[in-house]
This record gives structure tokens, C-alpha cells and sequence, in this order.
């Protein structure tokens, strides 16, 4: 009985409501996961070649960088309904809505990689014979990893916040679950809904970071520049749409 | 595209402006929220950072609020808030998820602009015999102006963006013609929402660039 109990007084923490919905809330954190992994990779994909169209054609820079950033600041509620008529109630919407906002820090930071790869590195490379895109495939993008990872990391956290938004269209996750917990003022369901997400998001930053040490081993050498480098890649953008 | 004709009708038809759930009416408490909390966040945040970037402590509190803003979701917050007993108190929960949301982005950018000042540009001015008051005045807030305002800018921009979302948990504002919309599954109601949210929030980017520069001490 004692455990019945916190659901039929509805407490904030119930063992019970973990216990009786776990299909339930192991359901929706994997929508939540999926929406936020297909938003991100495809935003890497977009933001990659939309990148290197800046860096090689300078006029696009400016109206390339302005568009995304222009994207940032629509609230996510009138993205998502502003690309109702295109896509219906799917979740194609929602993951098109998160891949517009991650473009801005993945293109900005990606860019600010490519960037930052030293000439020298470059004309060696090219002396050594190799092509433009060997260049940028062993050359380029391997030194642009760290800003590379730096801004997935920004995007993939933001990402996972912006996801219960998708609740509005049925396709929010754990958002999903925290407004039906609203309508029915059911306590338990929106905290553990929260903290999952919030957890999420925790565990997602620490798994990228895990990622970026195994894939620049080199930058361990001398830590203190990349972590500052890494610190201001973090702060650059500190406000993210809501 | 039916839904954009649709919009386009709804946003001509006077009626939809008018009364309780008129634009107008959802416009004013938008602004409302998003003024009174951009003013209380900015009060509390502004003088703390300042403070701290003058005297070069608490950095790693300043950026690491800020990447813990990040990671809680703005719906999440305001629906916690909702069900609290502040729920009773109609607009607190609002209010107050704005101004916590408000406050992260200005913390980090004011707090982050007091530290970038050049040392040597400090050490100089210390030479010439300023106290701390002078040296806070004449040039450290000056010169870390620029990131200053970016804060202003963010906290804005995230304010106006987070009151739309508090439609969601049953307050009001421009969010709720959108959520509206969706229960009366009016999809032109909803673009409308949309657009008008949207509008909103790039003037509010606008109008903070523009008065951004407008003030800048240093092109005076």
C-alpha cells in the first residue's frame, strides 16, 4: 500500500511511477535520443559543406553566417509551427526545426577550425603532393577536430533541451511526457522526465568528450592551449533559442 | 501552399486582433514578461559580474552557470515551476523561468568582458595613479562594453523566446495564438502565431544591435 501511495497523493520522487511506466519513460528516451542524434549528424553533415563554401568563396561568408544566425533567435515554438505546413505532425519537422538551429554554431565553429589550420601545414601537404582533397581529408579536417567536436558538443546539448519542445507536435521525447504531466498535473512524470533529460544532455557532453580525446590524442600534448581554446569555443555563444 | 494563404487571412481579418485573445492583447503581455524580466535578470546579474570581472574571481562560476543553462530545458523548468504551489500565483512561473533563463547569458558575457579588458591597458591606467573606482569606470566598462551588450542581446533574444514557450504551460503571451491554434488544429492560426513570434523576435534582435551601438562609449 505504502507504495501505492505516492502515486494517489502524486509526490514529486515515486518509486512506484519509475517501477509501473518504465516501457513508458524507456520509450520516450529513446525518441528523445534518436530526434537528437539524426539533428545533430545531419546538422554536421549540412554545416560541413556549407563551411568550406565560406572559407573558399568569401562572399558567402557574410550571408552564410547571417542566415544561421538569423535562425537562432525564432523562438523553437514558432519553428516548429512554421514548418507545420511543410511537414505536417511528424517528426521530420522537429528534426528539421533542431537542424536549422545547430547549423549556426557548427558552421561558426567548423569555419573557425578550418581556419585556424596553420599555412604551414597546408603548403607542407601540398608540397608533399597532395590533392585538395586529400588535403582536406588528412590534413584539414583532423586539425579542425577539436572546434569541430567543441561546437557537436554546444549543438548536442542545446539539442537535447530543445527536443521537449517537439511535445507541442507529439514528437518531443521526454517533452512528450513532461506536458501530458502538466495536463494531468501528474508530478512524478514531469521531475523524472526533467532530470532524465537533464541527465541526458549530461551524459551525451561527457560521451562527446570522451570522443574528442580518442580522436586528437596529439592535442593531450600540450593541454593548456586546448583547453582554453576549447573553454572560448564554449562561450562564444552562451544563449540558446528556447 | 494553403497554410500560408490561410495565415496570410488570418493575419488580415481585424477580429484576430481584437479582445482578451487578440494580437494586441497577447503582445502587450509578451512584452510585459520580457521587459520585467529582462530588468530584474539585468539587475541581479549585471552588478554581480561586474563586480567579480573587477576583482578577476569567480570565472569558473560565470561560464559554468551557463553551460548548466544549456543543458536544462527552458519547457521542462517553466512546467516544474507550473505545478509548484508558485503555479497558484498565475504569472510567477513565468516570471521567474524568464529571469533565470535571462540571467546565464548575461553573467558569462559581462563577466567574460571585464576579463578580456588588456592587462596591460589595466596596469597602465593603475600607473597613471587610478583608484579602483576610476579604473572600473573610465576603463574596464568601456572596453568590455562590446561583450556586455552581446549579453544584453542573448538575454533578450532567449527572454522573448522562453515567454513564447510559456503558452505551453497555460500563460499567456504571443505563444499562445500558436498553441491555440494547435488545439483548434487551425494550422493558418498556427503560421500566423508563428510568423508574428518570429517578427517579434528578430525586432527585439534588431532593436538591441541598434541601441547597442547607439550607446557605445567608445565611438563618442
Amino acid at each position: 500500500m505504502a507504495e501505492q501511495n505516492c502515486l494517489v497523493t502524486n509526490d514529486w520522487i515515486c518509486g512506484e511511477y519509475l517501477r509501473s511506466r518504465s516501457q513508458e519513460l524507456i520509450d520516450a528516451t529513446l525518441e528523445h535520443v534518436g530526434i537528437t542524434v539524426a539533428s545533430v549528424a545531419i546538422g554536421v553533415a549540412v554545416a560541413l559543406p556549407l563551411a568550406l563554401l565560406a572559407r573558399r568563396f568569401r562572399f558567402l561568408a557574410g550571408p552564410i553566417l547571417g542566415v544561421t544566425t538569423v535562425l537562432y533567435s525564432v523562438p523553437s515554438l514558432a519553428m516548429f509551427s512554421l514548418l507545420l505546413p511543410f511537414f505536417g505532425l511528424s517528426v521530420s519537422l522537429v528534426v528539421t526545426g533542431l537542424v536549422l538551429y545547430s547549423l549556426t554554431v557548427l558552421v561558426r565553429n567548423i569555419l573557425a577550425g578550418l581556419q585556424a589550420v596553420p599555412e604551414e601545414a597546408r603548403d607542407a601537404a601540398k608540397g608533399m603532393g597532395y590533392g585538395p582533397l586529400r588535403l582536406l581529408w588528412e590534413v584539414e579536417l583532423p586539425l579542425a577536430l577539436p572546434a569541430l567536436l567543441a561546437g557537436v558538443r554546444i549543438t548536442t546539448v542545446s539539442t537535447v533541451a530543445l527536443t521537449t519542445v517537439g511535445a507541442i507536435v507529439d514528437y518531443g521525447g521526454l517533452g512528450t511526457l513532461i506536458l501530458d504531466g502538466l495536463d494531468t498535473t501528474f508530478k512524478a512524470q514531469v521531475l523524472t522526465a526533467s532530470v532524465l533529460c537533464v541527465l541526458l544532455a549530461v551524459t551525451a557532453d561527457l560521451l562527446l568528450l570522451g570522443l574528442q580525446r580518442l580522436l586528437t590524442p596529439w592535442t593531450r600534448a600540450h593541454r593548456t592551449r586546448t583547453s582554453r581554446a576549447s573553454r572560448k569555443a564554449a562561450v562564444t555563444k552562451v544563449a540558446e533559442p528556447a | 501552399m494553403n497554410a500560408i494563404t490561410g495565415a496570410w487571412d488570418w493575419l488580415t481579418t481585424g477580429a484576430n486582433w481584437q479582445g482578451e485573445k487578440g494580437v494586441w492583447h497577447r503582445l502587450a503581455e509578451h512584452l510585459y514578461f520580457s521587459g520585467v524580466c529582462l530588468a530584474v535578470a539585468c539587475a541581479i546579474a549585471l552588478p554581480l559580474a561586474l563586480c567579480l570581472g573587477h576583482i578577476g574571481k569567480g570565472g569558473a562560476l560565470a561560464v559554468n552557470i551557463s553551460n548548466v543553462g544549456r543543458a536544462v530545458p527552458t519547457l521542462a523548468l517553466l512546467i516544474l515551476l507550473t505545478l509548484t504551489p508558485l503555479g497558484e500565483h498565475g504569472d510567477a512561473p513565468t516570471l521567474i523561468a524568464l529571469v533565470l533563463f535571462a540571467v546565464p547569458p548575461l553573467l558569462t558575457n559581462a563577466y567574460l568582458g571585464m576579463r578580456e579588458v588588456d592587462r596591460a591597458v589595466v596596469e597602465a591606467a593603475r600607473g597613471m595613479g587610478m583608484s579602483g573606482g576610476q579604473l572600473f569606470a573610465r576603463v574596464e566598462l568601456p572596453l568590455a562594453y562590446p561583450l556586455i551588450m552581446t549579453g544584453i542581446r542573448s538575454a533578450g533574444v532567449q527572454v522573448v523566446a522562453t515567454a513564447t514557450l510559456a503558452a505551453m504551460a497555460g500563460e499567456g503571451g504571443l505563444g499562445r495564438i500558436i498553441t491555440a491554434g494547435f488545439n483548434l488544429q487551425n494550422t493558418p492560426q498556427v503560421v500566423a502565431g508563428a510568423v508574428l513570434v518570429a517578427l517579434l523576435a528578430l525586432l527585439v534582435e534588431g532593436v538591441l544591435v541598434v541601441a547597442g551601438r547607439l550607446f557605445d562609449p567608445m565611438r563618442r
